[in-house]
């Protein structure tokens, strides 16, 4: 699916001010004329990948944010902030590819043993983050976006988890395309929360003690059912930014099939290229991976 | 009527130009990352031949220290390639690899496990308790899994855990009872699933993916891509782990 829904366009915050200089108007259409040819030649690029397999869901591990903030001589939570815009950008061109589903690690049960500062900090980025996203011509708008926060959210404050409750009631009615969020996530606890359930959900009238072995067992689907990612297909492609070469806890159990890509560059760096070249790489090995997603 | 036709003919191939002019695009940017893929190949194979003759000494010293647990997965039909396998064991084995498991999820290899414990006589199978024990340099422990010990294997941790939960409602306890990971690592190692956590996991197939290694043993693993266990080479094979021993985690801190 290719979503090539609307031209190329000059937005308001390039239009040139009435009581520019020369050079500064001049400057000022170099850039509206940039900005469309970037966008004229992102298209173009997107039309020529649809002609292959386009991933339905990406993962991302946004990794990178502390040591881009140290490189640049940026307080912490500058980078974490660029961080946020970063992964904006990068929604916008998978959205615009054609991808549905598209999951973020943005924190990780494993992160509250972090500095008591640095994890309010992130707290406080996201509940700032979620209500910006609720505001009307944010990108939730733009693509129909439905959000999920996925993870043990009883480990957040009232606060946090109130915010993250209520973004998911305001974008329930949306279908077009999904964002989950894992917060307060690990892999290992989402599998034991499904064992949980499933014991719990496994339905049977009062057991004597020699008729427990003749229970229904619990089977890998019934499992499947209860995790925290059953709203979402497993993942085609997992990206991890940095260039760190493991999963850290994220989807282990959704990832069988799913290729790790792990490029060098920082969170707040990646671009447009590096979706590109892992597209272009899913669509080498697609027919392999289907073949083996089919497989019993 | 002949124009109407005609016009209609010019009409629908130059709607359908577009899509054949980006398909040949496509498959020209394809033929582009082939031929780059290729001479990658080709670089792999010069380097190769570079590190198995001594050339570049960065490689000659290694400290094993960091790598205490190897696991390799294989594409199940790569791995019926038993001579291939055993080449491997063989090279892991001169770099100083102690304790490997094997996995691919059809269950080839296991079922190979005789032949390959004969030929390598200095391997054992793995028992519970071994990553404790010390072992001789040159003893090399061995494992065997599939997706008998993925999936399945935590399906059959919960049933072990249900029956536990139904136990302890008849009990006189009858607080709701919530299992925890210690308690489902206990299950997954009464059931015969619990071996330890490797440190790096290498990938013989086309496509980096763990193809369904148990998830419970792969929290913090790096997981290294190698191409095809046809293709395979000792240079990259001493390089990644080379690499390895020089990476540094945070473990979410």
């Amino acid at each position: 699916m290719f979503l090539i829904r609307k031209p190329c366009q000059i937005h308001s915050n390039q239009l040139c001010a009435p009581d520019n200089t020369m050079e500064k108007e001049g400057i000022c259409k170099f850039k509206q004329l940039f900005s469309y040819l970037g966008c004229f030649l992102r298209k173009f690029m997107f039309s020529i990948l649809s002609v292959g397999p386009i991933p339905d869901h990406i993962a991302f591990i946004m990794d990178g944010n502390r040591r881009f903030a140290k490189k640049r001589h940026l307080l912490e939570g500058d980078g974490h902030k660029a961080g946020y815009e970063s992964l904006i950008s990068i929604l916008n061109y998978c959205y615009q590819l054609g991808v549905k589903y598209i999951t973020v690690y943005a924190f990780s049960i494993e992160n509250f043993k972090r500095q008591p500062e640095e994890v309010q900090l992130l707290m406080d980025l996201m509940v700032e983050k979620i209500e910006d996203l609720l505001r009307n011509g944010s990108i939730v708008d733009k693509y129909g976006m439905r959000l999920y926060f996925v993870g043990n959210l009883g480990l957040l404050s009232s606060t946090v988890r109130a915010a993250a409750e209520k973004a998911m009631q305001a974008t329930a009615h949306n279908s077009r395309a999904v964002l989950l969020i894992c917060v307060a996530y690990t892999s290992s606890d989402e599998m034991v929360h499904a064992v949980n359930q499933a014991i719990r959900k496994n339905e049977f009238d009062s057991v004597e003690e020699e008729h427990i072995e003749k229970v229904p067992m619990i089977k890998i689907n019934d499992i499947k059912r209860h995790m925290y990612m059953s709203v979402a297909p497993d993942p085609d492609i997992v990206i991890r930014s940095s260039g760190e070469t493991r999963l850290s806890n994220f989807l282990l159990w959704q990832t069988a099939y799913s290729p790790l890509y792990s490029p060098t560059a920082l969170w707040p760096e990646i671009s447009i290229w590096h979706l590109i070249w892992v597209v272009l790489d899913f669509q080498r090995n697609y027919a392999y991976l289907q073949k083996k997603r089919k497989q019993p | 009527m002949v124009a109407t036709d005609s016009i209609r003919k010019s009409s629908s191939r130059m709607a359908q130009t577009p899509s054949f002019a980006l398909s040949i695009l496509w498959l020209l940017i394809h033929l582009v990352i082939s031929i780059f893929f290729i001479v990658l190949g080709i670089v792999d194979t010069v380097e190769d031949y570079l590190i198995s003759s001594g050339f570049l000494k960065r490689y000659d010293v290694i400290n094993m220290g960091k790598l205490r647990y190897l696991a390799i997965v294989v594409d199940s039909e790569d791995a019926m390639q038993i001579n291939k396998v055993l080449k491997l064991l063989q090279w892991l084995t001169d770099i100083g690899v102690k304790h490997v498991c094997l996995y691919d999820s059809e269950g080839v290899l296991k079922k190979s496990k005789e032949i390959i414990l004969e030929k390598l006589s200095y391997a054992k199978l793995y028992e519970e308790g071994d990553e404790k024990s010390g072992l001789d340099s040159k003893t090399m422990i061995l494992e065997f899994t599939s997706q008998f010990d993925g999936k399945e294997a935590l399906a059959r941790a919960a049933n072990l855990l249900f029956k536990r939960h139904l136990k302890l409602s008849l009990g006189e306890n009858q607080e709701e009872k919530i299992f925890t990971e210690a308690q489902m690592t206990e299950a997954l190692k009464a059931v015969g699933s619990g071996g330890p956590e490797p440190d790096l996991l290498l990938v013989y197939g086309p496509a980096r993916c763990h193809l369904g290694f148990p998830a419970w043993r792969l929290r913090y693993t790096e997981i290294v891509h190698m191409g095809s266990l046809d293709s395979m080479k000792y240079g990259p094979l001493l390089k990644a782990i080379y690499k390895f021993t020089l990476v540094r985690q945070n473990y979410g801190k």
